[in-house]
């Protein structure tokens, strides 16, 4: 059983305090979706977390099993276990998805060890048939010309290659039609288990609809206001971000 | 074939020298692996008559040669440098340093087991014993100015072909090298072809006869291995009616503390309905100067291919170029550059159309990192009488950091209205987003950019025979690895 731990985490984009004290623990096999408005910063709070260097974590903590990973570069937090499904992919021109995998793979493993290429090639497959993507899709370049869906799309290929501990999606459901989101939603739920632990970022409910969570949170203004089951998701749909609003106001 | 000597053609806008800063940041100590090699032939340091005469006579010349050398002498003191439109840079040569001429007086080795083990220690050094071994049997290494191993010669001999080192063709076979050494690239053709006809010694002589489809490539691996050594390799290459050949070239050299020179002549002749494709992939340290001229005539349908890798050296100044002789003549360069800190990639294409329906295509693709500098410039003539003649240029830049820069000098001269041209251009950013992503997925900073580097070259890389893809991806990861902080 892993956990992560976000302990009062204040985030700053050079003098502008974004994330002002969020706290929130994922365990594995569970599925928490942060909601709220945009400008709450939710993306800040992913990026963050992934040590993304634009972002500067001013006070508070992260936790991976119990130890902080704040003095982690990027790369050494992937290969911890944590993984990002960006909003925004990066295009990387003239990578195969196959290649970039192999490296992210071969980047896991110890010095001096070789990738098994004949081994590596069939759980890519594998995984691909479980997600219901055609075998060509891994030779083109990484999201270069790449539509919306099968950007996201790629990014659930990778987690579940990479197999964290756990993921963070941030506005997976965006830029999506109701197909494609279907698709990718079906992607994430297959992923589902007792190992991995998700934190989903959306603006929308209608994601939650496909991949139901266990825990609900509202963010707003940089801090967590509301917790509940997947319930309250339902409650914001029907009652819109005002609610949360006024009830913060009367509070 | 007066259209072609004009080096002076490429002139470009004067370049803001300020920016460039050869050799700062350089550890001078990596990659040292300089071996100590007994000498038995020194011309010593300095140019003179008497350099160029020791030359000839060690080599027992034919007076004919020696007059060449002779003259070229003349034409290089007598020849300004080229600062007026090239980095000034050059002006930090010091020829009064360079020794001209080193050998160790062994004969070409024809198998792996002859060569002596000293030799071999340094090829296991220089950290391609694979490759090397992958390929003994088609390898012509060049070790200093000696050619220390060959063998292939002897398998392509059967087919007619001609496979010798430079002062071996020239003493033997006179009578095919001679009409068309120094035809190509006249020797006053730019200052430094002319200090090679001066002191040229090693490169590799080869002739195909008519019809004859050599399978293998063939190969050469340069090398300098002695301080203020500079190399001054020769090559010439006829490929005769309907022949066709692959020739492959390699250069490394130590770090030293003090610059050397490395300055080549190549031509290629390829006959009627001929294929020349000529391949270099070099790496150089960030010490040498490397300014060689490359230049092909393709005959009536013939075709000359130059893919050529330029990674490492101080100042690389090189712009191999096709000159278009005969009906439907095809000339084709494939650039790759990467400038590294302290390093200026000066390379390009030269197309000079000369007959009609010839076509030409000049890809190149540069890379620059951290103060590294890369310059295209590219001429292609069409003159206004031909017809029916194409031309394509595309040129490609890939920045790592804002200090790197990338100048592009593209000289397109078409006249007439019956040949057409297209010309395309980019730059582009490996951007700190791209860098976040490929570390989200486990990969270091250094292999995130080493990846994105490899994936601007990949599709001209794909062109490269295997072996050659193989390394050029390898160096790509080490100039990659050393460039982040």
């Amino acid at each position: 059983m892993s956990s992560l731990e976000i302990k009062d985490l204040h985030v700053s984009i050079g003098e502008k305090q974004i994330v002002k004290g969020l706290t929130l623990t994922v365990r594995s096999g569970e599925v928490h979706a942060i909601m709220g408005p945009n400008g709450t910063g939710k993306s800040t709070l992913a990026k963050a977390v992934a040590g993304h260097p634009s972002f500067t974590i001013t006070s508070g903590d992260v936790l991976l099993d119990g130890r902080s990973i704040l003095a982690m570069q990027p790369d050494e937090r992937a290969r911890a276990g944590l993984f990002l499904a960006f909003q925004y992919p990066s295009e990387i021109p003239g990578v195969s998805i196959a290649n970039f995998l192999r490296a992210a793979v071969q980047a896991r493993m110890g010095e001096g060890e070789e990738l098994d290429a004949t081994g590596y090639y069939k759980r890519l497959y594998s995984k691909m048939d479980l997600l219901k993507i055609d075998r060509k899709f891994t030779s083109r370049a990484i999201n270069d010309g790449f539509s919306g869906g099968e950007k996201k799309r790629c990014e659930i290929l990778q987690m579940a290659m990479l197999e964290p501990k756990f993921a963070l999606m941030d506005e997976t459901d965006s830029g999506l039609d109701i197909d494609a989101l279907r698709i990718v939603a079906d992607g994430v739920n297959a992923l589902r288990s007792t190992n991995l632990g998700v934190l989903m970022i959306t603006h929308y409910q209608r994601l939650l609809g496909y991949i139901v969570p266990d825990h609900v949170h509202v963010m707003w203004d940089g801090r967590i206001v509301k917790s509940g089951d997947k319930s309250l998701a339902l409650e914001l749909e029907a009652k819109g971000y005002d609610w949360v609003k006024k009830e913060l106001v009367r509070a | 074939m007066s259209d072609v000597t004009e080096t002076e053609s490429l002139a470009a806008p004067l370049a803001d020298e300020a920016a460039a800063n050869p050799v700062s940041g350089i550890d001078q100590t990596a990659g040292n692996f300089s071996y100590k090699m007994d000498y038995e032939f020194d011309a010593g340091t300095g140019l003179s008559e008497k350099t160029v005469r020791y030359i000839s006579s060690v080599k027992k010349e034919a007076p004919w040669i020696l007059e060449f050398r002779l003259n070229a002498l003349k034409q290089f003191l007598a020849k300004p440098m080229p600062t007026h439109w090239a980095t000034k840079d050059l002006e930090n040569i010091n020829f009064d340093k360079i020794r001209y001429y080193l050998a160790s007086g062994q004969k070409p080795k024809r198998t792996w087991d002859e060569v002596p083990d000293d030799i071999k220690k340094t090829f296991e050094r220089l950290g391609i014993p694979e490759q090397e071994r992958k390929f003994l049997a088609g390898v012509e290494a060049q070790f200093d100015s000696e050619a220390a191993y060959s063998n292939i010669k002897d398998v392509v001999a059967k087919q007619g072909v001609i496979f010798a080192n430079s002062t071996e063709a020239l003493r033997e076979h006179p009578e095919i090298f001679r009409k068309y050494f120094g035809k190509v690239i006249p020797t006053g053709d730019n200052k430094f072809s002319a200090l090679n006809s001066a002191v040229f010694s090693g490169g590799s002589f080869i002739y195909v006869p008519k019809g004859v489809k050599v399978a293998h490539p063939l190969q050469a691996y340069f090398r300098i291995n002695a301080e203020n050594f500079g190399q001054f390799e020769r090559t010439l290459i006829i490929c005769d009616e309907g022949a066709e050949l692959t020739y492959m070239e390699g250069c490394t050299a130590p770090k030293f503390s003090t610059s050397t020179l490395h300055s080549a002549v190549v031509e290629l002749v390829a006959l009627k309905g001929a294929k020349i494709q000529y391949i270099t992939v070099q790496n150089w340290a960030n010490n040498v100067f490397n300014l060689v001229t490359k230049r092909g005539v393709a005959h009536e349908e013939a075709e000359i291919k130059w893919i050529d890798c330029n990674i490492g050296s101080r100042l690389t100044m090189k712009y191999p170029g096709v000159v278009l002789k005969g009906r439907k003549a095809r000339g084709e360069v494939i650039s790759i550059a990467l400038a590294n800190d302290g390093q200026h990639q000066d390379t390009g294409a030269k197309m000079i159309h000369a007959a009609d329906e010839t076509t030409s295509n000049i890809v190149a693709k540069s890379i620059s990192v951290g103060q590294g500098r890369s310059t295209y410039r590219g001429v292609v003539h069409i003159p206004k009488h031909l017809k029916g003649c194409k031309n394509n240029t595309e040129c490609d830049a890939l920045l790592i950091n804002t200090n790197s820069r990338t100048d592009t000098y593209p000289a397109i001269t078409v006249r007439g209205d019956a040949n057409s041209v297209q010309h395309e251009a980019s730059v582009s950013k490996v951007s700190e987003e791209q860098i976040f992503y490929m570390q989200q997925r486990g990969l270091t900073e250094g292999q995130a950019m080493s990846l994105s580097v490899n994936g601007f070259v990949n599709d001209l890389a794909s062109q490269f025979p295997m072996e050659y893809s193989v390394e050029l991806k390898r160096l790509i990861d080490l100039e990659m690895e050393g460039s982040v902080g």
